[in-house]
């Protein structure tokens, strides 16, 4: 991408005011496969993409469960979000050993963050490769949060992370609105987005991962037949086509084969630090 | 010049007994609910028994500060357990687990006299009892706390196995139905109670066996 003269450590600010390591790190999420998370008052569904690298191999996990009532989806290196999930368990923990009670989503990802701001700023570290979408509850109800590998982090209503995600993003800005209501149809927009993000590809249960976190109801991951059930479900109950309105340029209605000629491979490009 | 000595202890006892009986398929796990200091009740209605995992529940007398402790510390570890391994303690992996975690704190230790019990990897019942450093054995029942002493000759009588050759300790399971052995640990209760002074007004019975974690509470004497 950009090589230049200022991006051989993270102690060295460009003349433009940029740390382009930070950046790089943040170029490593966007490589890495599709993460999704969604949110409405009662639940927080995460979702991902599951590619293994070859027919013979296992695929990586990319959605941790940190307690019971939080979880993690990663995007970009797994290595460093499997540590980072190792973390946030620690933390979780320590603090229902003190307090006896949960750890509170918002003070947990700025924990996060403060971690992830150490190695932007040591000349013997390096930015974390992973963007992180940690999903939760606490009494303050429902949260999804994005940390990123500069030390940003910010709450949504949903977002997606990793290749392809701004179609599955696009999805979200147009129904997000409705996500206030019933758990099954949350999981149901979260397939969705998922599928927008497979450009065509045949969605089934042995490439995407869900799991969900709600009012009474621990972490878990969905099950495969479980959530091959649903995808049949809603697949059945005719293409929902998810292109109602004209004025999105990447939906094509069908659900199987026809390569839905999403016009837009431009999940990239932004300016960085644009996250 | 003699040596200063201590003014104050960093222990205290709170008095307490607890049971544990292993079946071919259940296990049966008893304390009563007494809390005391000195020859004051601080309670009645204190239990001394946690699950600590799907298959392990442990009951412990002696000083509760410390039990409580150790069940806190015990519950953290077994959730990092299920993070790495993705399931749950085995209760023999978690009788380890309390040992080392007694040991530990060998040359400050847990007041805290324990047993645990629960259903090993083939769904049998076992019982594992302990001293408060660590030392321990799996056995076929055992008793520990105030009302111990009282106890154990009672349930030596019942259930021992006539010679250690036969059949050792640790392969020991009652061959009592499940309610037989609720019934001798309420007769043990029951008679300790009237004894003991740190032992009375309730016992609280968990029995675990293949459908799951059941408890049951019978009142004893409040004198």
């Amino acid at each position: 991408m950009f090589r230049n003269q200022y991006d051989t450590d993270v102690t060295t600010w460009s003349p433009a005011g940029r740390l382009f390591q930070v950046e790089y790190a943040m170029e490593a999420v966007k490589q890495g496969s599709a993460a999704i998370g969604l949110r409405s008052k009662t639940h927080v569904v995460l979702a991902c993409v599951n590619k293994a690298s070859s027919e013979l191999s296992s695929h990586q996990k990319k959605i941790f469960k940190v307690d019971d009532h939080i979880g993690v989806a990663i995007a970009g290196l797994t290595a460093d979000g499997r540590v980072l999930s190792r973390y946030l368990r620690n933390e979780c923990i320590n603090y229902s050993y003190t307090y006896e009670s949960s750890l509170p989503v918002g003070r947990l990802v700025v924990q996060l963050a403060d971690k992830a701001q150490v190695c932007t700023q040591r000349s013997w570290k390096r930015p974390y490769g992973v963007g992180l979408l940690v999903g939760g509850l606490d009494e303050s109800g429902a949260h999804l949060y994005y940390n990123c590998p500069s030390g940003n982090y910010f709450e949504y209503q949903a977002f997606a992370i990793g290749s392809r995600s701004q179609a599955a993003k696009t999805y979200l800005e147009r129904k997000f609105e409705g996500f206030m209501d019933a758990r099954e149809d949350l999981i149901k927009d979260a397939l969705f987005a998922l599928r927008e993000t497979l450009q065509g590809e045949k969605l089934t249960s042995s490439i995407c991962t869900i799991a969900i976190v709600g009012v009474g109801e621990a972490f878990h991951i969905l099950d495969q037949e479980t959530v091959q059930a649903l995808i049949d479900e809603f697949e059945i109950v005719g293409e929902e086509p998810p292109a109602d309105e004209a004025a999105t340029p990447d939906q094509s209605s069908d659900a199987e084969p026809g390569p839905a000629d999403q016009g837009t491979p431009s999940d990239q490009g932004a300016t960085p630090m644009d996250i | 010049m003699t040596k200063q000595q201590a003014n104050w202890s960093p222990y205290d006892n709170n008095g307490g007994t607890c049971v544990a009986i292993a079946g071919a398929n259940y296990c049966v796990i008893a304390a009563d609910t007494r809390m005391s200091t000195g020859y004051n009740i601080l309670t009645r209605d204190y239990s001394k028994i946690i699950q600590l995992a799907d298959k392990s529940v442990m009951a412990s007398s002696g000083f509760q500060a410390d039990v409580r402790a150790l069940q806190k510390v015990l519950a953290a570890r077994h959730l990092i357990y299920q993070h790495q391994h993705n399931k749950q303690m085995s209760c023999p992996a978690m009788a380890q687990l309390l040992s080392n975690t007694l040991y530990y704190k060998r040359f400050f230790p847990y007041y805290a006299f324990n047993v645990l019990g629960g259903l090993d990897n083939e769904g049998k019942g076992c019982v594992f009892t302990y001293d408060a450093v660590g030392s321990y054995e799996r056995v076929g029942y055992s008793s520990q706390g105030s009302g111990a002493t009282l106890i154990t000759p009672f349930l030596d009588n019942q259930l021992k196995s006539p010679s250690p050759l036969l059949l050792p300790a640790k392969d020991a399971v009652t061959p009592l139905s499940e309610s037989e052995a609720i019934d001798l640990v309420k007769t043990c209760f029951a008679s300790a109670t009237e004894r003991d002074i740190y032992t009375g007004d309730k016992v609280e019975i968990v029995i675990l066996n293949a459908s799951g974690i059941r408890r049951e509470y019978m009142e004893l004497r409040k004198d």
